[in-house]
């Protein structure tokens, strides 16, 4: 099946962020890796191969994925296949063998990846931060609350219209994690699982007057949309610490699933998390915001990226 | 370049805030893989609608009331049977067809065949038996009279078609299980349907963008139904 690509870019102003992408010299890229991708090429290592990446809705939508991966498809002369899905779903995938490489945001699931084999060499890659946002009205009062969960717990018992995911993704995940932690069971009229994508379930907050837990990055990417704001910061504007967003990325095990495309797999984590594209990530911008932060490289790494949270040599899991 | 062929078909698409390419990619991939499922689904159709309107065989009734249950099936659960089946655990694993316009075929067909099997046997055991009969009388072999009934029965036939091509472009949940959604990084689509465009756009809250979209699925819809209905027309009449 042979693609058909274009080389023409006008770099159109727009809302949408990957147009932003393609004013940063994606014609150069594209000119690099025209006619490739789709091709039998007889080419040494993996040129012409194709790498399936899952990942979470949060990284695709804010455009992140169009802005840095042509580099990565010249570099090596294949193309990057991004399926959105939300991390559960992502891993589930990568669970069936049906991806490569794994690019998600919630430590315990892909632990639980991890630990059961389907996933093989873990770095962690960049963070963000979640925020609580809100009807600047604020009929429960959380505006400026230092702990997300005395806020969570004041919306329970206020029963402000508050919307969840519920769609196992990575930002639902952590939501869940917080009612725990607030010793809150949400239910009841005001609390809404909507199974949307970040961007609807904000939409949706937005035209209830409703709080919801939003990644930053997709915020800022549909701020102007929106009139709700944000009423309790996450790490990043100076908020608690459980409020970070962590995304790591791993490899498919070609132990278990052998189809794996592991070798390609490797040359992506080992691109993605060297000092170029961190920089790219650190300088991609949605409305003058930065989205990403790079984790990957530091004098300093956390041996835990490396490892499930919490094992010890002497942990008899296997 | 079928693409800008496609491209020019819809002007409005000029007016997207998308890069050069995408839109037209997209209607490009729409049409490509539904086309495909309902030609295929067609040719395997009307045999089977012709075997059951013109032979009694055991077990027709069982084949018919599989055929009606088609048409109702839920195309989400079509979308997951053939992921399992093309996943890598499933039994088409080693095709590695996951993700690829290939599967989205695979599931349009399915969703395609039940309704175009229903329609054109309507239609089929609709032409009199006078016309069974003369042609059969003319010394006309089985496959001639087959032509004929066709020949007779062709609005039909294309109303048929027409419900199969409606039901699979218009299908978001199997193509966004089975394909993926997938551009690749400049913005040319590979699994990327103008439905799971949509849901896209829907999902980052770009409700105009996915209206504007919406407009473009419509009118293709029309175009294609005003093409068939053209056709059908300027075929040769049937007096």
């Amino acid at each position: 099946m042979s693609k058909q690509r274009n080389d023409g870019h006008d770099g159109t102003a727009s809302r949408r962020a990957f147009l932003a992408a393609a004013a940063t010299g994606v014609t150069g890229a594209l000119a690099g890796c025209a006619g490739i991708g789709g091709g039998q090429e007889e080419a040494a290592g993996v040129a012409g191969e194709t790498l399936t990446l899952t990942t979470t809705t949060s990284t695709y939508d804010t455009g992140l994925l169009d802005a840095i991966h042509p580099d990565f498809e010249e570099m090596y002369g294949v193309s990057v296949d991004a399926v959105a899905q939300g991390t559960g779903a992502a891993l589930e995938t990568a669970r069936n063998g049906d991806s490569d490489v794994v690019m998600v945001h919630a430590r315990g699931l892909e632990d639980e990846f991890m630990r059961n084999g389907y996933g093989i060499n873990r770095r962690d890659l960049m963070f963000n931060d979640f925020v609580i946002v809100g009807p600047e009205s604020d009929p429960a009062g959380i505006q400026g609350m230092g702990s997300a969960t005395e806020a969570l717990t004041a919306i329970a018992e206020a029963e402000a219209p508050f919307v969840s995911r519920g769609d196992n993704s990575g930002t639902h995940t952590k939501e869940l994690n917080l009612w725990e932690a607030a010793g809150t069971e949400p239910g009841g009229d005001w609390y809404q699982e909507t199974g949307t994508g970040m961007g609807e379930a904000l939409n949706i907050a937005n035209q209830q007057d409703a709080y919801t837990l939003s990644d930053r990055g997709t915020f800022i990417s549909q701020r102007s949309e929106l009139d709700l704001v944000i009423l309790v910061q996450g790490p990043i504007g100076g908020g608690p610490e459980i409020l970070a967003n962590p995304y790591g990325i791993m490899a498919v095990n070609p132990g278990v699933h052998e189809n794996a495309n592991y070798d390609l797999a490797m040359a992506y984590i080992g691109w993605i998390t060297s000092p170029e594209t961190q920089e790219a990530i650190s300088e991609y911008q949605v409305n003058g915001e930065q989205l990403f932060f790079p984790r990957a490289v530091s004098e300093d790494p956390d041996f835990q990226q490396y490892v499930p949270e919490g094992w010890s040599s002497n942990s008899t899991d296997g | 370049m079928p693409l800008d062929t496609v491209a020019q078909l819809v002007p409005a698409v000029a007016g997207l805030p998308f890069e050069e390419g995408y839109v037209s990619s997209v209607i490009f991939v729409s049409l490509y893989v539904s086309l495909i499922a309902v030609t295929l689904s067609t040719l395997f159709s009307i045999p089977v609608a012709l075997v059951m309107g013109f032979t009694d065989f055991p077990g027709q009734q069982f084949v018919k009331s599989v055929i009606n249950t088609g048409m109702g099936f839920p195309s989400v659960v079509v979308g997951l049977l053939v992921l399992f089946a093309v996943s890598n655990q499933g039994p088409l694993g080693t095709f590695d067809l996951i993700f690829t316009k290939q599967a989205m075929i695979m599931s349009q067909f399915v969703l395609a065949t039940p309704p175009i099997t229903a329609i054109s046997l309507a239609a089929i055991t609709g032409v009199s038996g006078n016309v069974r009969d003369a042609a059969h009388a003319l010394g006309g072999t089985r496959i001639d009279v087959a032509l004929v009934v066709i020949k007779e029965a062709r609005y039909g036939i294309a109303t048929a078609v027409l419900a199969g091509f409606g039901r699979a472009i218009s299908e978001v949940g199997s193509v966004l299980i089975v394909g993926g959604n997938i551009t690749s990084a400049d913005g040319i689509s590979k699994t990327r349907t103008l439905t799971t465009a949509i849901q896209l756009e829907a999902r980052q809250g770009q409700y105009g963008t996915a209206m504007v979209l919406g407009a473009v699925l419509v009118a293709l819809v029309l175009l294609v139904n005003a093409i068939v209905v053209r056709l059908g027309s300027d075929g040769v009449s049937g007096r």
